[in-house]
């Protein structure tokens, strides 16, 4: 069942738990109850809001940052992904393989904003040996959903 | 001037869907239940496949039978998915859509007075098929209290010394309704008895729900030497549009279903083949969500039926309910148009399926949870009214 529940509300977690409960064909109390269960287990571990933010008067400026770094003694990858995610303004960290080592999603207000964290805050740090600021020009598709265009049924009314 | 037209023709009645279809046409804002195909879009992988081949050129022609390729996938497919195995050169011919195969199917076995059994409701294109092809038409009348199964003492009831061909249109359309490997083997066992051909049209077999997979009765023992069996890519690929569909008969049958298809049609488009490779070998994933997808929303129809005291029988494949109107002492015609005009939402009169469909309706569920849940409540609207509510 969770699974299900997951694939379901991955898309849409703003479903009712009735209705997830009809479309699993489960009863409602053991779908609140896995969902409580994944929350403990930070399995699930939000709900968010996916936002065109093209589409309101909000200016946002979204950098993707490559980091290498040097792990040092008794500071390994985790210790020094925690100094970096702590900020607010970084909206994700990952771990990498290949030529990099951490990729930073950062969202800021303007290009400069975003530029003096790379300067001050991130490229400061001990363990940081290079940094490489991307911005992002424009979203087509996130979180498995494409934003630019809108869908229409275009199938006939009636067909046998 | 002469009468143009051939006497055969005129009297075929067109299709009830057609009929119906003209009248929500005309109304602007009604929402529909009313199709039959798929709300997903081809996966992109498929649809890729079919512009790569527009971009190398692959604009000619291929076999008459169609791609070798693709009938040497289609020959795997089945083998792996139902157990039964066609040779690719001899017995699989590649179609326009499952429907050009039931038209050719039956033109190369039927001749004149050939009677030719058709468990109804069902699509609409069996009937009319038999009758140009100079068959006569029988219909068995399916009832609910069966589940809409093809039982033995219907079949025998309307088999006669005429008798030659039975379609088994399973999973169904519009009932929804599954036939399992032990009532296939009844069957089975009645169709070689009285010495019978089956056409089985298998378009929705992937749509099959539950525990147990759908079954073809071609892979019954002594079944595949009588059978000319009918799938396509419409349902389980979401790829209506590409108009594609195959046929696998003993090589006895194909021939001559590949006669007909040599003159009146040629080949199926080239395009259409070259994304059908891609469909048949790697697709299993893409079809496995659809029919979770359709699964769920199948659970939701059903609930909300029940919740408004509308009967329904619970359909196993396909992507269609078929709820009973019987208790409002109404036709199916006049539900569905009453239902149109009062709360815009279009759904097909059981009566469009054949005559035992009256006192049912065609309600798809291959829509968006969002149409669903609006539409749902429009109809629950209109029966609370009907019940005096």
């Amino acid at each position: 069942m969770r699974e299900k529940i997951l694939a379901v509300i991955e898309k849409n977690s703003r479903i009712d738990i009735r209705d997830l409960a009809i479309l699993l064909g489960e009863s409602e109390v053991a779908v609140a109850n896995e969902i409580a269960e994944m929350e403990r287990e930070h399995i699930i571990c939000g709900y968010h809001t996916l936002i065109n933010w093209e589409n309101t008067s909000e200016e946002k400026v979204i950098a993707l940052i490559e980091v290498k770094v040097t792990p040092q003694r008794g500071m390994g990858f985790d210790k020094i992904a925690e100094r970096i995610y702590q900020y607010s303004e970084v909206n994700a960290v990952y771990l990498m393989s290949g030529a990099y080592d951490f990729t930073v999603i950062l969202e800021g207000k303007s290009m400069r904003q975003v530029a003096q964290f790379v300067s001050d805050k991130l490229s400061p740090l001990e363990s940081v040996l290079s940094t490489a600021t991307h911005f992002v020009l424009k979203k087509y598709k996130d979180h498995g959903t494409v934003l630019c265009d809108e869908f229409q049924d275009e199938r006939m009314l009636i067909t046998p | 001037m002469r009468n143009p037209l051939s006497e055969k023709i005129v009297t075929i009645p067109p299709s009830g869907i057609r009929k119906f279809f003209d009248i929500v046409s005309e109304m602007k804002d009604a929402i529909s239940l009313g199709v039959g195909e798929p709300d997903f879009d081809t996966p992109w992988h498929i649809r890729e496949e079919g512009i790569y081949s527009l971009e190398k050129g692959r604009t000619f022609y291929t076999a008459n039978a169609g791609l070798r390729d693709l009938r040497v996938e289609i020959h795997n497919y089945l083998e792996r998915k139902y157990g039964v195995s066609y040779h690719q050169d001899k017995e699989i011919i590649v179609t326009v859509g499952g429907s050009e195969a039931i038209d050719i199917a039956m033109r190369a076995m039927l001749d004149p007075g050939d009677e030719v059994l058709v468990p109804q409701p069902s699509f609409v294109s069996y009937v009319p098929c038999a009758v140009l092809a100079g068959g006569v038409a029988v219909p068995i009348e399916l009832e609910e209290k069966d589940e809409f199964r093809l039982t033995p003492e219907k079949l025998l009831e309307k088999i006669t010394p005429k008798t030659k061909l039975l379609v088994m249109p399973f999973p169904n359309n519009p009932t929804g309704a599954v036939m399992r490997r032990e009532h296939l083997l009844e069957i089975a066992r009645i169709v070689e008895e009285h010495d019978l051909f089956v056409l089985s049209d298998e378009i929705y077999s992937e749509l099959t729900y539950g525990e147990e997979a759908h079954v073809s009765i071609a892979s019954l023992p002594g079944m595949k030497e009588r059978t000319v069996l009918i799938n396509g890519f419409s349902k389980a690929f979401a790829m209506t549009g590409w108009r594609l569909g195959y046929a696998c008969a003993p090589e006895v049958i194909l021939k001559q279903m590949l006669k007909i298809h040599q003159f009146a049609i040629m080949c199926a488009p080239t395009t259409s083949q070259y994304a059908a490779i891609d469909a048949m070998k790697n697709s299993d994933d893409d079809v496995d969500h659809m029919r979770e997808s359709y699964d769920q929303r199948r659970r939701y129809l059903l609930h909300a039926f029940e919740e408004m005291r509308l009967e329904c029988f619970e359909p196993m494949g396909a992507f269609y309910t078929f709820p009973s109107i019987k208790r409002f002492g109404m036709t199916s015609d006049e539900f569905a148009n009453r239902l149109l005009q009062e709360e815009k939402v279009a759904v097909v009169p059981g009566t469009a399926f054949g005559d035992s469909g009256e006192g049912y309706l065609r309600v798809s569920y291959a829509y968006s949870l969002k149409s669903l849940k609006e539409a749902l409540g429009r109809i629950e609207r209109f029966v609370n009214r009907l019940d005096g509510k």
